[in-house]
């Protein structure tokens, strides 16, 4: 295992390199060197001037690093995307239908297809919104699904985001980049835009308004303020969508609804977007001491007075135990087979599981339940004896606290790197959105682990990213 | 027992405060025990916000006082009649799964010595049984003594302490009913009188465990029983925070008071 394992390369089609990529291959090999260091400088100092740095994914770390930007793009050709979109589709209706469920009847655990102390017991279930029914049934709007591929057909989902997933406005500003620095590229191939996402957000987010809202519903993204790592995407789709980006102390409760607080006096809000997690939203209903939220926003929401984007309580259904059971969602809910599959998944509160896994520490990827950003997991093929030590003694001492899975055979893409380009492991976040109709931008954000032979492809630990191009027929 | 009650909370404020926001479970809940006949619920200065029953079956009503306001007043009048289920939370309407109450709270999360308490329990095969002698356990090592806790005691801090109000006897009875795998919760409402006759002049707080095919049954560990028709229901949540008749944030700066006046009378006809 190891170094010996093989990835799929997504330039090539058996031996042969595919069009595409055939096509940016001569383009980089007639760059010249001094050229091709020109507009990496020409990127970093673009990204650098609309400020967006560090922070993918609520990661943390350096909020003044920039994140890299390799300039060659990874491409997906029209059939498969089409697959993969029918799969991210379909996981997003199971996984709305599963929160329906959970806070309502709890069928899926009546039939005994999902342990109840699973649901219930889990951290992120809400008991204070059992039985409210969001507008047209939706608790995740924005679900972000990373995925990763294995082989020409094969493709693996690692985790669902149902919560507030970000990233977003990179997908949107390495288009943009790479469109203003190569515009010759976008001319010599059918690529899709993905510039449409703000406004498809807006129109879902209008399509989940309150049955109170007899108007033209008034958006606003709630964020924590900026000092929290995700706000320069913040104030970016606040930008784009021309909605208000707000603080809790902008908003505040009158009678059955909520207002902003503007220059010509109130205004009253129908549908937030929330950056903030649920513990903050609302100190009547949730944490007592918390600054951020707005008092009374709970019992608003409750009584349909506003919607809130995603809704409390959705985490439940991307909690990584909660995760080995989306299949069985799909099939449950939809009577479908799963399009995407789940990664093979060890949970190690089962005693066969704990024995296979403790055996078998060298070989896989072992995550905490909660953990993300790549922290806190161990890569058994890419550790030291002293490592792996290490983390089984973390195991032995909290074991219900993992799970494992088998370590994956990313896919490579063709990356700039010193001598030209080479291949580095990549996985992908497309955005999928939820109201009325399920919507799904051609591309998402593409990570790339820059190091040679890393499978790790978070920002904090050596990853970069890159514009995702979805071809047209 | 057909009982009158009055409540009322007033805040004084040292400096006005504005857009005072108020959450009140304050309505009796519907159940075979409780027929609940004339409720009025006022806040002085403030404008009825949005209803709704939640998921645990409970009233639910926001207010809104935009005040300035130096002194805001929350009054219920009210009368019920009450009649003794033994306890047993029969005919309530409720959708939160059971299981839900298994997870600890800050305030009832067990310590050794609370482990230790609950493992003293044996004997009692079935639920219902084990939920007695639990709360007897809590009613014997708690003894009742006001003002030796305040309102962020821990069930663990009341137990080492070995005294508490009914707050305290509540949250270890929920802590320790948990770690032996039975759901539990914070049930807030109000006594007309003590088992002696003593009337029962503030506002009082007790335990339901969920015991099988039963449901929920309520344990007064503060006065070694069951709640019967002396008792008044209001509502319930995963600890006293949680359960809280009035939750209230406002904006300002200065320093609050709080007077609570309660009365349960039975009413002579």
């Amino acid at each position: 295992m190891g170094e010996v394992m093989s990835s799929y390369n997504e330039m090539y089609e058996g031996d042969r390199v595919r069009d595409p990529y055939a096509r940016l291959r001569d383009w980089v090999e007639t760059m010249p060197d001094d050229f091709r260091q020109m507009k990496q400088a020409e990127a970093e100092a673009l990204f650098r001037r609309i400020g967006i740095t560090f922070a993918v994914y609520g990661e943390g770390g350096d909020p003044d690093r920039l994140i890299p930007f390799d300039m060659m793009p990874r491409v997906f050709e029209q059939a498969e995307w089409r697959r993969l979109e029918r799969g991210i589709k379909q996981r997003a209706r199971a996984l709305n239908a599963f929160l329906r469920d959970v806070y309502g009847r709890g069928e899926i655990i009546r039939a005994g297809r999902i342990p109840a102390r699973l649901v219930y017991q889990n951290e992120a279930y809400e008991k204070a919104v059992v039985g409210v029914v969001p507008p047209r049934g939706v608790y995740s709007h924005i679900i972000g699904i990373d995925l990763v591929r294995t082989g020409k057909d094969e493709f693996y989902v690692l985790e669902d985001n149902c919560r507030t997933p970000s990233g977003v406005s990179y997908m949107l500003e390495n288009r943009e980049i790479m469109m203003r620095m190569f515009p010759q590229l976008f001319r010599g191939n059918r690529i899709e835009p993905v510039d449409q996402y703000p406004e498809l957000l807006r129109r879902t987010l209008e399509s989940v308004a309150p049955a109170k809202c007899s108007d033209r519903p008034t958006c606003v993204i709630l964020t924590p303020g900026h000092f929290n790592s995700a706000y320069y995407e913040h104030s970016f789709l606040a930008n784009l969508m021309g909605v208000e980006l707000v603080e809790g102390q902008d908003l505040f409760v009158d009678g059955e609804f909520v207002y902003m607080r503007t220059t010509t006096g109130p205004r009253r809000v129908d549908v937030i977007y929330r950056r903030i997690d649920d513990p903050f939203l609302d100190p009547l209903c949730f944490r007592p001491d918390s600054m951020l939220g707005i008092p009374g926003l709970m019992d608003v929401y409750r009584s349909g007075g506003v919607s809130i984007c995603s809704a409390p309580g959705a985490g439940v259904a991307d909690d990584k135990a909660v995760y080995t059971f989306v299949p069985e969602m799909v099939r449950f809910y939809l009577g479908e087979e799963p399009i995407l599959k789940n990664v093979q998944t060890w949970t190690l509160w089962r005693d066969d599981d704990y024995r296979y896994v403790m055996e078998h520490l060298p070989e896989l990827v072992v995550k905490e339940v909660h953990g993300s950003g790549g922290y806190g997991m161990l890569v058994g093929p890419k550790s030291t004896k002293a490592e792996i030590a290490a983390f089984r003694a973390k195991i032995e001492a909290n074991p219900s606290n993992y799970i494992a899975q088998p370590t994956l055979a990313l896919s490579t893409c063709p990356t700039f790197v010193e001598e030209g380009i080479a291949p580095r492991h990549v996985d992908l976040r497309p955005y999928c959105l939820c109201g009325d109709r399920i919507e799904l931008v051609p591309g998402g954000l593409t990570r790339v682990a820059l190091r040679e032979g890393s499978l790790v492809v978070n920002s904090s630990q050596g990853g970069g990213v890159k514009d995702t191009w979805v071809l047209s027929e | 027992m057909k009982l009158q009650i009055s409540h009322e909370t007033v805040y004084r404020y040292a400096r006005p405060i504005r857009n005072l926001v108020q959450s009140l479970r304050l309505t009796p809940s519907a159940f075979e025990g409780q027929k609940t006949h004339e409720w009025l619920i006022d806040v002085s200065g403030g404008i009825r916000g949005p209803g709704f029953r939640d998921g645990a079956g409970d009233w639910i009503e926001g207010w809104t006082v935009r005040g300035p306001a130096e002194e805001v007043t929350v009054s219920i009048t009210g009368r019920i009649d009450t009649r003794d289920t033994a306890g047993v939370l029969r005919g309530h309407r409720e959708m939160i799964h059971p299981m839900t109450y298994l997870r600890d709270t800050d305030a009832t999360r067990p310590d050794s010595a609370l482990r230790d308490l609950a493992g003293q329990a044996d004997g009692p095969t079935d639920a219902l049984g084990l939920a007695h002698m639990l709360s007897q356990l809590v009613s014997d090592r708690i003894a009742f003594r006001p003002g030796v806790t305040k309102s962020g005691t821990t069930a663990a801090e009341a137990l080492a302490l070995g005294e508490g109000v009914c707050q305290d006897h509540t949250h270890a009875l929920i802590a320790i009913a948990r770690t032996r795998g039975l759901p539990a919760r914070y049930v807030s409402g109000y006594l007309h009188s003590t088992i002696d006759g003593k009337a029962h002049d503030a506002a009082h707080a007790w335990a339901e465990i969920h015991v099988g095919q039963l449901g929920w049954v309520g344990f007064d560990a503060a006065n070694r029983c069951c709640p019967d028709e002396r008792y008044v229901r209001l509502g319930s949540g995963a600890d006293a925070s949680d359960a809280a008749p009035i939750r209230g944030v406002a904006l300002g700066t200065g320093a609050e008071e709080l007077d609570v006046r309660v009365r349960v009378e039975e009413m002579t006809q």
